[in-house]
């Protein structure tokens, strides 16, 4: 135990004294929030869309200024036909296509529920999801006020209801989406690549021999070793969660444990994975290069935070399934703009778990080799 | 009963073979040179004998521990200190001790009194703030043997030292292994340095892994019984020496400094007619038999099981 915190003393004095590695552990994150916050945020304007009114009623004309005024929608054709709407969407002359059903103006002046078809590129599914928040908007909008007017006529009567409903983020404020890609991506950052790191380091200079010959043993020496980077990265991770929540109005649903439980999940994964990379690799720059290659480039490319997977090419999305940051993600989701419990999403919890059982036992395993007499 | 007990210890590396079937004994409180030129196999026995690296045949007892069954044990029982400097070159003197003395289990009196001591050792009392990187190298690897050395360990392995370091801060270290040993610690020390030698009882030069000599430096020296040395100085050392090559007296030559040594094959031939001989060539030489040294000796010793 003594052994043990000798280590951990010495590694958060290491890192103390390595003032550009703590900055950049602490406070890139803040400014990957900012940068990447404002950069990617989702917001569309002028989406091409076509029209095919099959009821040409003063009511579908109000429709379909709605969606013009709206200022979001820019109005490139009126069609007429299901095969028009298969060309301009593959061609990509219209994003959209608003099909009004014939009789629409008569349901809605009579109170009568009904609905219009939106047809959207899905090839983006963040533009996607975006296009049917503002559509299901300004649809809620027209159908508020005739279901206004239709109480007035006969009180009681049915409602009109729009049937969509944009979940968890009503006012699509993208950048929400972003905050939990964000941690994973941090955490993936410090977690792997400064552990990976540092006990290469700790080889290149000939420290880790001289570790080595002490009576601490492999275990107690990367439990040391890895404690303060999970500090930090734990610290860095609520930061961000805590950025968020002034700069953007994250909300934050859900319960700060399970927030604090899962991210210290993950963290022990990533944390893991950073030690197998430093048996494995011998010099710094192949420990950065084999980080950045199997955790760092994945998390970001293939976890659904910048790239949704449901619009990968299947064999992509199969590659996902060995992504922690993709189990990450969901959870994170789910607790900080969902306000679900773990019940919601154990499997991927469940699945984290694996991934951290599984890299610590080959971690520890090649670890156990390397430390005692080697080679 | 010997410290150390090294029987038919070798090393592979592939097909290559780094140290070839060492024999060896080391008595308590002795101090121990290993002497080889770059690449002889040196740091690799000193790593087998430390427990870092395991055999591939041949037997170590290390302070009575079998190194290829225990390794963990005998690591308990050694200080060492590898050839590279190794103390964090970002953390304090105090720090750095701090950290070797929490990874040996030390703590509370007995800590404070090894800290004191190795501050005292390392000649850093008073500069316990400063960054370790940033302290001239003499300092450095007193406070490297210092941090080795906390858990007051019976056996000693250094690994070259006292390489890079000033002949003063050099002088300074032997002084330190000295008293050690007369403390009655066993130190295995490999060095480049022949005249470092000198200051350790027994001397083992190591030839492309394997054993080339063993002994006292005296003993050592007995090489050259009967094959005297002939110092030769002369305006052109380079003419010299051709010319002494092709003498039947003479065995070899080498360059000295400014001089030429010639070991004679008889100790029967007078340095007068070597004198003569270059003199008659027009080279104006001066001559003297003189004591060998281990610089004589190592080139000796790797010229021959070369
Ligand atoms: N891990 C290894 N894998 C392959 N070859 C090795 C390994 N370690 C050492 N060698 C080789 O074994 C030989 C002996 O190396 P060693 O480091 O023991 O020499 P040394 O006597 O300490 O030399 P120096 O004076 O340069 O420190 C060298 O040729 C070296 O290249
Ligand atoms: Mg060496």
């Amino acid at each position: 135990m003594r052994k043990l915190a000798a280590v951990v003393v010495k590694e958060f004095r290491q890192i103390g004294r390595d003032r550009r590695s703590l900055l950049i552990l602490l406070f890139v994150p803040a400014f990957f929030l900012l940068i990447y916050g404002y950069a990617l945020s989702f917001d569309i304007r002028n989406i091409p869309l076509a029209v095919e009114d099959r009821d040409r009623s003063s009511a579908s004309r109000e429709v379909v200024s709605a969606f013009v005024n709206s200022g979001y929608f820019d109005l490139v054709a009126t069609i007429a036909g299901e095969r028009d709407i298969d060309r301009l969407l593959d061609e990509g002359a219209a994003r959209a296509v608003l099909v009004i059903p014939a009789g629409f103006g008569r349901d809605a002046r009579t109170a009568t529920p009904t609905s219009v078809q939106l047809v959207v590129n899905g090839d983006n599914a963040n533009t996607a999801t975006t296009v049917v928040g503002y559509a299901v908007a300004l649809i809620a909008a027209v159908s508020a006020r005739y279901e206004v007017e239709a109480r007035l006529a006969s009180p009681g009567g049915p409602l009109l209801r729009a049937e969509t409903r944009v979940w968890y983020n009503p006012e699509l404020r993208s950048t929400l989406f972003l905050v939990p890609g964000l941690i994973a991506y941090i955490a993936m950052l410090t977690a792997v690549v400064s552990t990976a790191l540092s006990i290469v380091r700790e080889k290149e200079a000939g420290t880790l021999e001289q570790v080595r010959m002490s009576p601490v043993g492999p275990l107690a020496y990367v439990v040391g070793k890895t404690v303060p980077y999970f500090v930090v990265s734990l610290a860095s991770a609520v930061a961000i969660v805590g950025a968020a929540m002034l700069l953007f109005a994250l909300p934050m649903r859900g319960s700060w444990p399970l927030l604090v439980g899962s991210v210290s999940l993950f963290l022990v994964g990533a944390l893991a994975f950073g030690v197998l990379i430093s048996t494995v690799a011998e010099t710094q720059q192949v420990a950065f290069q084999l980080a950045v290659l199997t955790s760092y480039l994945p998390t970001f490319m293939l976890s659904g935070f910048i790239f949704p997977i449901s619009s990968m090419p299947a064999a992509l999305q199969l590659v996902t399934y060995a992504v922690p940051a993709r189990y990450f993600l969901t959870v994170l989701r789910g607790i900080v703009l969902k306000g679900v419990g773990a019940a919601a999403f154990w499997r991927d919890l469940a699945a984290l778990a694996i991934f951290a059982v599984v890299i610590l036992s080959l971690a520890s395993l090649r670890l156990r080799r390397e430390w005692s007499a080697s080679r | 009963m010997n410290t150390i007990e090294v029987r038919h210890l070798t090393r592979r590396f592939g097909a290559f073979v780094a140290v070839d079937d060492l024999t060896f004994d080391v008595g308590q409180g002795e101090i121990f040179g290993f002497l080889g030129a770059n690449g002889a196999g040196k740091s690799t026995t000193i790593r087998m004998l430390c427990g870092l690296l395991r055999p591939s045949s041949g037997t170590a007892r290390v302070g009575g521990i079998d190194v290829g069954s225990d390794p963990e044990a005998v690591k308990r029982r050694i200080g060492y200190m590898s050839q590279r400097f190794s103390l964090y070159e970002k953390l304090t003197v105090d720090q750095n001790i701090a950290f070797f003395g929490g990874i040996y289990g030390l703590s509370g009196d007995r800590l404070a009194a090894r800290r004191a001591f190795a501050l005292e050792m390392a000649g850093l009392r008073g500069r316990e703030g400063a960054l370790t990187g940033e302290l001239a190298a003499g300092w450095r690897q007193r406070l490297s043997l210092g941090c080795a050395i906390l858990h007051e360990p019976p056996i000693v392995f250094l690994d070259e030292p006292t390489g890079g370091v000033d002949p003063l801060s050099r002088r300074r270290f032997w002084r330190l292994i000295d008293e050690l040993a007369r403390g009655g610690t066993t130190v295995l020390v490999t060095t480049h340095y022949l005249d470092e030698a000198e200051h350790c009882h027994r001397v083992a030069i190591i030839q492309a892994g394997r054993l080339a000599a063993l002994g006292t430096v005296p003993e050592l020296k007995q090489v050259f019984a009967g094959r005297p040395i002939l110092e030769i100085r002369a305006p052109r050392p380079v003419d010299a020496m051709r010319l002494l090559d092709t003498l039947p007296e003479v065995e070899k030559t080498s360059v000295f400094g400014t001089a030429v040594h010639a070991v004679l094959r008889s100790a029967e031939t007078p340095p007068g007619e070597v004198a003569a001989r270059l003199g008659s060539a027009g080279i104006a030489a001066e001559c003297r038999v003189v004591a060998p040294s281990l610089e004589d000796v190592f080139l000796d010793v790797v010229e021959r099981s070369a």
